[in-house]
């Protein structure tokens, strides 16, 4: 099994946490895994997008031009994105703020209102752990616990209270996520 | 005991560092290697070991406190990004002609110049080729994983102390920045001061006792014992060559086409190889570990088996004038490479490989 | 009669410091540096702590000062002293670690260093010998070069407004928080002399109880570069350099005077 995904969005989104609470579940499933940034001024404020890949082999390329995954959250990673879900591939998004909605018809779309469930649960901030359940809902790759894991792994110490929260808006994710289907 | 972690590059240098039982680290921050100052002040490993970390004015007086530091036998680390390590270079000299231990780590950005704070290994020219001024060189290790920016940290020094010689780990901003999973060795203790200056005695300024004092320079005003030192370092790096070599080769055994490529242009290449073997392409890449020693030998005899070598670099072709000597101009060699941050994908590696040699 | 029977201990009016090397000096006839020299490795072995003093030696006229002090030195890259004197501080801090440097190593290629080293109130010494002149690349002008001193890169004279004004660095550094003892000595004289040396006692003193930095400026002559005789070099620097340099405590124990 090797999966290789790509998170999208506005820096302050949790893009980059998103994708190393996923990393570091990958590890406590005794995966191989890599997180790659981009980095730069962009970072604040701007798009923020990281390469996860998990794999039960050794990695090889961190940095890739297609995707099994594109998990998208706005829509300038849409348009950058879209086109590089590798046929018979997913894309997630949350359809907070999009416009042009996507077309492909060789990939699985699938939608998840992160925040609007984030916001319902009264925290805006655990908005990308409802997508990451939308994810882990359509590919099951890494177990409930083995994300819970991880969650206690990458979050500090002063935040390590915030964990029943975050795994009950995974649970949310899980619960809401819907397949997309174009119109046309 | 032994630990594994998700950590990025820099950070893992950082860890690796102290538990190597490094001495000393200064630094002065520059994008994107800010994360291997910024861990060790986090971690204060003063508390931890005994490390000192200090943030210095400039990247100049960091790499003369490596001097310092060095001159006294301790084992003392700095890193930096590329327009860091050109001012570093003077020190770096100072420090190869006064053969002392150091490790320097250049965790390159694109130039000339201020140039861009994305990947780049555009200072491969820099990193093999002296750099400094003078007849030196640099043993020069190219991690490609996470794993090793850790591993790298205590190869370094023991080859520094080896040949009494400065060493550079040469990563870049891909590396640096991104994370895996690493494994990290248990904690190492602190030479103590007398262990050091019974090993390093020799040599060390640590305070005159009863021998003849030590003195550490670069100057040797009389002509006939500068050429002695300069012939004293050629043979640490002929040494070097013959002992110190390292490489990986990947599917090189059947391979028609090779690639030559390090650090994270070897890590991206190897996916090119996976994807032009689902093709029928029989591809293969050698992976200089060491770019200098460089695998002269290797590359001489691949060049008889294949039909092109494509020298794969975050850079405008730096590494393909090595590559070139060393097949002797055999067999085509050409390059391929993004620059100003771009990083080049799998896929755009085969394409050019593709269409330099098979089309 | 032996020559043991002429120089009686009590009879001895001068010898050479133990801890100067049987090197001649490189330093013309004249120059302040041998005194200088003389004085410093006096206190490390009054003190008694070769065994625990770790030299740092310049870029400029005293490069070679390792060649003439008999203690372990560590030659550093021009201007950069203070760096590589910090580094040593740091990972030996209980030695005595000491710099020798000129004006332009201290006060021009190297001042960042020398003013961070003050700040962060390194405790080491800094011995800095100002003849107001680059002696040895041939007498060009130094930062401290005086207003309207004639020098090879300043042909007609130092001009203030197109070449800036001499820095008095003591003054400079001694507003560092960092710095707990700075004063300017000179050593033409053996009076001055004596004075200097225990100027330099005490900033070995203050490295001892780990107090900071100690820096000690040495007004000297530099009778090849300024075309004198080293008298006249002498009373040149007593009727110019003084007045731009005056001699005496600037900071001690912490307190500037």
């Amino acid at each position: 099994m090797t999966e290789e995904i790509i998170i999208a969005g506005f820096g302050g989104q949790g893009v980059l946490s998103m994708g190393k609470i996923l990393a570091y579940s990958g590890i406590i499933q005794n995966q191989e895994v890599s997180w790659m940034p981009s980095y730069g001024p962009e970072m604040r404020g701007g798009t923020a997008n990281v390469t996860v890949i998990l794999s039960d082999q050794r990695i090889s390329s961190p940095y890739l031009r297609v995707f099994d995954t594109a998990i998208i959250l706005n829509q300038q990673s849409m348009d950058k994105f879209e086109n590089e879900v590798k046929p018979g591939g997913i894309l997630i998004y949350d359809p907070n703020g999009i416009t042009h909605h996507p077309t492909r018809t060789d990939i699985a779309i699938y939608q998840i209102k992160g925040t609007e469930l984030a916001q319902q649960m009264g925290n805006k901030k655990i908005f990308n752990m409802v997508v990451l359940g939308g994810y882990l809902k359509i590919k099951p790759i890494i177990k409930l616990e083995n994300v819970v894991e991880g969650l206690k792994k990458s979050l500090s110490e002063r935040y390590q209270n915030l964990i029943p929260l975050n795994k009950e808006a995974i649970i949310k994710g899980m619960e809401h996520v819907e397949k997309y289907e174009a119109v046309y | 005991m032994s630990e594994l972690k998700l950590m990025k590059g820099n950070e893992a240098l950082a860890e690796a560092a102290i538990r190597a039982g490094v001495d000393a680290y200064f630094g002065y921050p520059i994008t994107p290697q800010s994360e291997v100052i910024e861990y060790l002040m986090y971690e204060q490993p003063e508390k931890r070991t005994g490390m000192v970390v200090l943030q210095a004015e400039s990247e100049i007086a960091a790499i003369n406190m490596v001097y310092g530091a060095a001159s006294t036998g301790k084992r003392v680390l700095t890193s930096s990004s590329s327009p860091g390590i050109s001012l570093k270079l003077e020190g770096i000299s100072y420090i190869a002609g006064a053969e002392l231990p150091a490790v320097i780590v250049n965790v390159v950005r694109g130039g000339p110049g201020l140039g861009t704070i994305q990947p780049s290994q555009a200072d491969y020219f820099q990193s093999v080729k002296g750099g400094g001024h003078g007849d030196y060189k640099l043993y020069v290790l190219a991690p490609a994983s996470v794993q090793e920016m850790a591993d790298f940290v205590e190869d370094a020094f023991d080859i520094a102390f080896k040949y009494r010689a400065p060493v550079l780990i040469l990563s870049d901003g891909l590396i640096g920045q991104m994370m895996e999973k690493v494994t990290l060795k248990p904690q190492k203790e602190r030479m103590s001061n007398q262990e050091l200056i019974e090993k390093y005695g020799s040599w060390a300024v640590t305070g005159k006792t009863n021998r003849q004092r030590n003195i550490i320079t670069s100057l040797d005003l009389q002509s006939e014992k500068m050429e002695a030192r300069v012939h004293r370092l050629m043979a640490k790096y002929a040494q070097m060559e013959k002992e110190d070599l390292r490489f990986e080769k990947i599917a090189c055994d059947d391979a028609e086409y090779l690639i030559v490529a390090y650090g994270s242009s070897a890590r991206i290449a190897q996916k090119t190889v996976e994807l032009a073997r689902e093709k029928g392409i029989k591809v293969g890449l050698l992976r200089p570990i060491t770019l200098f020693p460089f695998p002269k030998k290797q590359l001489f005899e691949l060049a008889d088996q294949v039909k092109g070598i494509l020298s794969v670099e975050l850079n405008a072709g730096q590494m393909i004038e090595d590559v070139q000597i060393a097949t002797q101009f055999k067999v085509p060699v050409e390059h391929f490479g993004r620059t100003g941050g771009i990083i080049h994908t799998p896929e755009e590696i085969l394409e050019a490989l593709e269409q330099k040699f098979i089309k | 009669m032996e020559i043991a029977d002429i120089i009686k201990p009590e009879n001895k009016v001068f010898c050479k410091t133990a801890l100067m090397t049987d090197t001649p000096l490189s330093y013309c006839p004249g120059c302040g540096h041998g005194t200088a020299h003389n004085l410093t490795m006096e206190v490390i072995d009054e003190l008694g702590i070769v065994e625990e003093t770790i030299g740092v030696a310049p870029v400029g006229c005293s490069v070679l000062a390792y060649d003439f002090m008999n203690i372990d030195i560590t030659q550093a890259a021009h201007g950069r002293a203070p760096a590589v004197a910090t580094a040593i501080a740091r990972c030996w801090p209980d030695k005595y670690v000491f710099t020798y440097q000129g004006d332009g190593d201290l006060a021009a290629i190297g001042t960042a260093e020398t003013i961070h080293a003050c700040n962060r109130g390194e405790n080491i010494v800094i011995i800095f010998v100002n003849n107001g002149i680059y002696g040895m690349t041939g007498g060009q002008m130094a930062p401290t070069t005086l207003e309207g001193m004639i020098s090879s890169t300043s042909p007609y004279g130092r001009e203030i407004s197109s070449m800036g004004s001499p820095i008095k660095m003591t003054e400079l550094v001694a507003n560092l928080p960092g710095v707990f003892y700075a004063t300017r000595q000179s050593v033409h004289t053996h009076k001055h002399a004596r004075k200097a040396k225990k100027a330099i006692q005490k900033a070995f003193e203050n490295t001892r109880l780990k107090k900071g930095l100690s820096f000690i400026e040495i007004v000297s002559n530099c009778n090849s570069g300024w075309k004198m005789t080293p008298n006249e070099a002498n009373i040149w620097m007593e009727e110019h350099m003084f007045s731009y340099f005056p001699l005496g405590d600037i900071k001690v124990d912490g307190k500037l005077k």
